[in-house]
């Protein structure tokens, strides 16, 4: 029902990018102030989220670990997955985003029948890890790949990419590895989330919804590049004149590429609100970026209250003629 | 802000980057490829339509090598029935500009010099193709 619901959303973006290109010749909506629109949202909005995290408490050291502590001298320490060093955070956090080590570490838990009744199992599962890698690197291929229509000259990164991209060199234009790696990937995140109950039953619009856009992109894009072509050029026209603030609409372009562009406007607007955020967020996981020297150094939470005491000796001030008349002990004469 | 400097200098390069395309471009002109003017030939027509071969003269191209090399069929016959010989030297013959236009092959407007008419645009696009590795000659493929 929510997959439906999402599905059905991104369908009525597709159909309002056609009807407004195609029906209405909205070209400079569609092409132009969209485009724009949805670049301010996400830098607006991405900048917005970051800071709010960054302005909540963080009173607690609380890293999470999975290896030896920093300890006596002859215990040897997981230098990584226990840091008390700088270098030790920085290398456990690229190894996170980069390669998504804690993900790797993923396991299920089954009830197996075994001989006297029912089992509790566990096991590693590796397909998720797999999966979100070859989908996240590919994602960033394409988008460098993509810069080709951003930059003149276009630098030689971007070339080098994309002819290692192609490099199979199969059919003209040459297929883009990426581009199946990248359409199997979502196909397959999209599967376990159906196939698996506990992952559908957690699973809300919000999860599908962004898998469908990501998926009609990627579609949308392939369609354009193999099947219906569309003139580059004047592709690549109309993206610089966006990037240099020039913006016109050549003559000729697709309603396919439109379709493509209204959808990744769509995201790129989105993605502030969403559960996308996790590429900004993972930078402030207080779990992943904290050394862990909770017992090394004293930690005083910045925002302590000023706590009121009244200690023993003030007590005693206080009240040391009341005590004496009673009988009571004092320490001070 | 907790290390807020931190927070706050990673935005700035997020942004930075971001943004890059338009700084990369800024004061350039928005001006295309340029292209030679290529009206050397008589027809004023390329083998198809233009807009069609704008988009897609490469899946013409591996129409024809597939026609050619494996249905051993070397005439095209477009959409409007005129027919061409199936080459990557039909194209080279209309594309040239009158000054290298008697050096086919030595001079191949597919290849380097940036005045050339498929070199223009690609790279205005970002596409080398490959295939005068070997259809460098008049004379077709030579490897
Ligand atoms: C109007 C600009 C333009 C002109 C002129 C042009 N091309 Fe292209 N060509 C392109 C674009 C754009 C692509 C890449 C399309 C893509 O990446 O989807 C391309 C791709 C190709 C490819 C496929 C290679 C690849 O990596 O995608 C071949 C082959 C090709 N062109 C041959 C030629 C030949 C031969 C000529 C000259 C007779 C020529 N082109 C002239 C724009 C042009
Ligand atoms: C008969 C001569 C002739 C042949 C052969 C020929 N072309 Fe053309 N081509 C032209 C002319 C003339 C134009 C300009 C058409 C126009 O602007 O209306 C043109 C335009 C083009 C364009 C569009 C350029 C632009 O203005 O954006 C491309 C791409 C192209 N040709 C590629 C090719 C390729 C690839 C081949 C070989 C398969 C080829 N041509 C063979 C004459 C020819
Ligand atoms: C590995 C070398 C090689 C590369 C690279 C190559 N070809 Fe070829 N091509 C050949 C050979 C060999 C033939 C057969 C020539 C013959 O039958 O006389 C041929 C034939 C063709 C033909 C049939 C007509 C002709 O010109 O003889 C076309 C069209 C063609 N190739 C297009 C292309 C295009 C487009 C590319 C670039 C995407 C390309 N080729 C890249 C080797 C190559």
């Amino acid at each position: 029902m929510k997959a439906l619901l999402s599905f059905l959303a991104v369908i009525v973006l597709i159909l309002i990018a056609t009807l407004g290109v195609d029906v209405a010749n909205l070209h400079f909506l569609f092409g132009i102030i969209i485009p724009y629109l949805a670049f301010v949202l996400f830098v607006g909005g991405f900048v917005y989220r970051v800071i709010k995290w960054g302005r909540s408490p963080v009173p607690y050291r609380i890293p999470t670990t999975c290896g030896q502590q920093k300890s006596l001298p002859w215990i040897k320490q997981a230098k990584i997955e226990n840091p008390t060093t700088v270098l030790g955070v920085i290398v456990r956090m690229a190894l996170e985003i980069f390669f998504f080590r804690s993900l790797f570490r993923n396991t299920k838990t089954e009830l197996r029948v075994g001989e006297d009744g029912p089992k509790l199992v566990h096991g590693s599962a590796k397909w998720l890890w797999f999966g979100s890698l070859v989908f996240h690197w590919s994602f960033l291929i394409i988008i460098v790949r993509h810069l080709r229509f951003f930059l003149e000259p276009v630098p030689y990164f971007v070339q080098l990419i994309d002819s290692i991209d192609g490099m199979l060199q199969i059919g003209l234009p040459p297929i883009y590895l990426t581009d199946a790696f990248f359409l199997c990937a979502v196909i397959y995140l999209f599967l376990r989330r159906l196939a698996l109950p506990q992952v559908r039953y957690i699973s809300l619009a919000a999860d599908y919804f962004p898998l469908f856009i990501i998926m009609g992109i990627a579609i949308s894009g392939i369609l354009m590049r193999y099947f219906f072509r569309v003139d580059i050029v004047a592709v690549k026209e109309l993206a610089l004149g966006l990037v240099q603030l020039h913006p016109a609409i050549p003559e000729g372009i697709g309603v396919l590429f439109y379709i493509h562009l209204f959808l990744i406007s769509t995201l790129f607007a989105y993605f502030p609100t969403s559960k996308l955020m996790h590429m900004g967020g993972i930078f402030l996981s207080p779990t992943r970026n904290m050394m862990s020297n909770n017992r090394m150094v004293r930690h005083i939470n910045p925002w302590n209250h000023a706590v009121e005491v009244h200690s023993y000796a003030e007590y005693e001030d206080e009240f040391r003629d009341k005590m004496k008349k009673a009988g009571i002990p004092v320490e001070k004469e | 802000m907790y290390k807020g400097g931190r927070i706050i200098a990673s935005l700035i390069i997020f942004v930075a980057f971001l943004t890059l395309p338009f700084f990369f471009n800024l004061g350039k002109a928005n001006a295309g490829p340029d292209l030679p003017t290529y009206a050397s030939s008589s027809d004023s027509q390329c083998v198809e339509p233009a807009a069609y071969m704008k988009a897609n003269h490469m899946q013409l191209l591996l129409k024809w090598r597939d026609s050619d090399v494996r249905d051993g069929n070397s005439v095209y016959i477009n959409s409007q029935g005129k027919s061409f010989d199936i080459s990557l030297e039909t194209c080279v013959q209309c594309h040239t500009t009158q000054a290298t236009k008697n050096t086919v092959g030595v001079n191949n407007p597919a290849l380097n010099t940036s005045d050339q008419f498929c070199v223009s645009c690609h790279n205005y696009a970002s596409v080398k193709p490959t295939c005068w590795n070997c259809h460098s000659g008049p004379e077709g493929a030579t490897k």
